[in-house]
């Protein structure tokens, strides 16, 4: 049934993987499965071994006993044929096609669904592959639209096609007139499967090398440091003073559940974060994680609102880092700590974070932009090139004022923050919504004044604290000009649309 | 300079309806919190209920007291490529928003403006913390505005 993954791109309507409605039903098929199987249990005792039968209430005791097992047959069989009509309609009503100017999905049986997506408002696009679905060489096409869950979901397709379909989607959405490269010619089925499952990338073309590397000690470590562990050490540390104080043992039995979810999260953590790799395409930036079930996310230029490396305090004394994003996204795949999908790299020293920032952000790279990093994340402040706050503000932000900094640089705006939490926040100039400035009595009493740059919503807030007055009505004026300009001059929605045919 | 102040803006007031919109609210919110304080002091006697209500009273009439400075407070100017917007006495704020950012424009009118003849025009970029809404316009200014900004929106338009 597969049409050759190059025909995809063709305007015509076309079918997903035959197994979709398996895939899709496939955790609730095996839990009824289960379900019927552990009733059936005695049952099966009973006829292997006679003498082991009770006399229950179950119904499958009433229907041996009273002879309707023909009649139950049949009922089983008739639902299940329905069942099976059911998705092979709703299978045949699922249909896609992918034009010059949209992708565009239409489903549903009574009520009918359809959904148009943009190629140039593309703001990523993610291949999924559950366990269950790797299995049958199947994976799930996300494009993701900018808004609160408004992606359009191609679940599932064959493995190759999906590659394939995602090249195409971003050549399309690109603006580049070079023609598409021919697919890669297979070997037999098993080995394809075998190659499929193994490859971390499953790309037709050779996968560009993962500029990262994930150590498994560093992962480790930076859990076992992080701001989740301070908070379970804190709850230990409440638990045993309780006992100790009080004597009572029955908190044990409350921090139970709490215990449970801890763990549930490191290992979800961890497996996620274990086969994590990133990688910079002619078409956006490349993030993969998984170790069972993998997504490879694209995000083609400009769609990266802000950008922020943090570091929780205890990440202090092996410098290692984070990095996140805002998005205009909000996708239903969860990321490597179960959050929406905004964090980059999840754990990093300075060269890989310097890595990443360059791949994610190639209009911040410029001469000095290494040592600009560099002091943005690791220096104490004073006079290092950033517009630093005045000693007054240390009556607000005793421990911070120091560091507290910002920086135009050609192509972003720069924020740092944070004495005791380092943060070091990027935004690029395109991508700024609109900038405020603010100021309350306090701060109008030691002429200092916030700064606001506002961005899409994520998990990054942009903003600087306690600058001096003048330097906050000169940098709002500044930003606002800067804001303008890059916005009218902006191309990344066709960000190829310049190159040549090739 | 104590003050943040924009020195060379230019900016356009909204009505002076505006005030007696926003005074006829707050004198009704104080009116609901002394009428509930007297009656939870005489009626019920119930003590920590009529020293809470009192303590909103007077928040109520500060805030009646503060009504006026805060509507003339209120400005809006248009240059040439953003929207620049202020309000505030205690806690100033200025916001300027590209024209090209816009994503919709919003006119709405409350039961007492509307009986004033005043509309809230609110500007909505792709980000939520902005929060540009210009009250106390009348409303042919209003839907002017608001033709001029999807105008010079569409000739400016940019991405997200």
């Amino acid at each position: 049934m597969n049409p050759g993954a190059d025909q995809l791109i063709d305007g015509e309507w076309h079918r997903l993987h035959p197994a979709s409605p398996l895939l899709k039903g496939g955790i609730a098929f095996v839990a009824i499965f289960g379900v019927v199987v552990s009733n059936l249990r005695e049952q099966l005792l009973g006829v292997f071994v006679p003498r082991l039968a009770q006399r229950g209430g179950d119904p499958v005791d009433y229907i041996v006993g009273h002879g309707y097992i023909i009649q139950a047959l049949l009922v089983i069989l008739a639902v299940l044929l329905v069942l099976i009509g059911g998705f092979y309609v709703s299978w045949r009503m699922h249909t896609f096609r992918i034009t010059d100017e949209v992708v565009e999905v239409r489903s549903g049986v009574f009520i009918r669904n359809n959904r148009k997506a943009r190629l140039d408002r593309i703001q990523g696009i993610n291949i999924v592959r559950p366990l269950l679905a790797r299995v049958f060489g199947a994976a799930k096409l996300e494009i993701d639209q900018a808004g609160h869950d408004a992606s359009l979901h191609l679940s599932y397709l064959d493995t190759r096609a999906a590659d394939q379909l995602r090249k195409d989607i971003l050549r399309l959405a690109s603006g580049s007139r070079a023609a598409s490269a021919a697919p890669a010619t297979a070997g037999s089925l098993l080995d394809r499967r075998v190659e499929e499952f193994t490859a971390p990338h499953h790309d037709v073309d050779a996968a560009p090398e993962s500029i990262v590397k994930m150590h498994l000690g560093r992962l480790l470590g930076s859990m076992i440091l992080g701001t989740g562990s301070v908070i379970a050490l804190l709850l230990i540390a409440g638990a045993i003073t309780w006992i100790a104080v009080t004597g009572d043992l029955f908190i044990l039995f409350l921090a139970f559940p709490s215990v449970i979810g801890f763990g549930s999260y490191y290992v979800r953590r961890f497996t996620r974060s274990l086969r994590y790799s990133i990688s910079g395409t002619p078409d956006g930036v490349r993030v993969g994680w998984g170790l069972l079930s993998t997504t490879n996310e694209t995000l083609p230029p400009g769609r990266i609102h802000s950008v922020e490396v943090s570091q929780p305090l205890f990440w202090r004394p092996f410098g290692w880092w984070e990095v996140r994003v805002n998005r205009a996204a909000h996708s239903r795949t969860r990321g490597a700590d179960n959050q929406a999908n905004t964090t980059l790299l999840p754990v990093g020293n300075l060269a890989d974070v310097t890595k990443v920032l360059e791949l994610m952000l190639p209009e911040l790279v410029g001469a000095e932009s290494v040592s600009m990093i560099e002091r943005g994340l690791r220096s104490r402040g004073g006079d290092d090139g950033f517009e630093n706050s005045p000693l007054r503000a240390a009556w607000l932000r005793p421990l911070s004022w120091r560091r507290n900094g910002f920086l135009v640089t050609p192509g972003s705006f720069v924020l740092r923050r944070g004495g005791i939490w380092r943060s070091f926040t990027v935004v690029p100039k395109p991508r700024l919504q609109s900038v405020a400035i603010e100021q309350g009595p306090a701060l109008r009493m030691l002429r200092l004044a916030d700064l606001h740059l506002h961005t899409v919503h994520g998990p990054i807030r942009p903003h600087l604290d306690v600058v001096d007055v003048d330097v906050a009505v000169r940098l709002f004026g500044v930003v606002a000009a800067a804001a303008v300009t890059a916005g009218q001059a902006d191309t990344s929605h066709r960000w190829r649309a310049g190159e040549a045919a090739v | 300079m104590r003050r943040i102040e924009l020195p060379d803006a230019q900016w356009t007031r909204v009505s002076p309806k505006l005030i007696a919109v926003d005074l006829l609210g707050a004198a009704i919110f104080l009116v609901i919190a002394a009428g509930a304080g007297a009656a939870a002091w005489w009626l019920l006697h119930v003590l920590w209920l009529a020293i809470a209500l009192a303590v909103l009273t007077v928040i109520a009439l500060v805030n009646i007291a503060l009504v006026p400075r805060r509507v003339r407070a209120i400005g809006y100017q248009l240059r040439e490529d953003d929207l620049l917007f202020t309000r505030g006495i205690m806690w100033k704020r200025f916001v300027a928003v590209p024209y090209g950012r816009m994503q919709l424009v919003d006119i709405q009118r409350g039961p007492i403006a509307r009986g004033m003849g005043l509309s809230e025009l609110k500007f909505v970029t792709a980000a939520a913390s902005a929060g540009v809404t210009i009250p106390g316009l009348l409303a042919a200014d209003a839907e002017t505005l608001r033709d001029h900004l999807v105008s010079v929106a569409e000739s400016r338009r940019a991405g997200l």
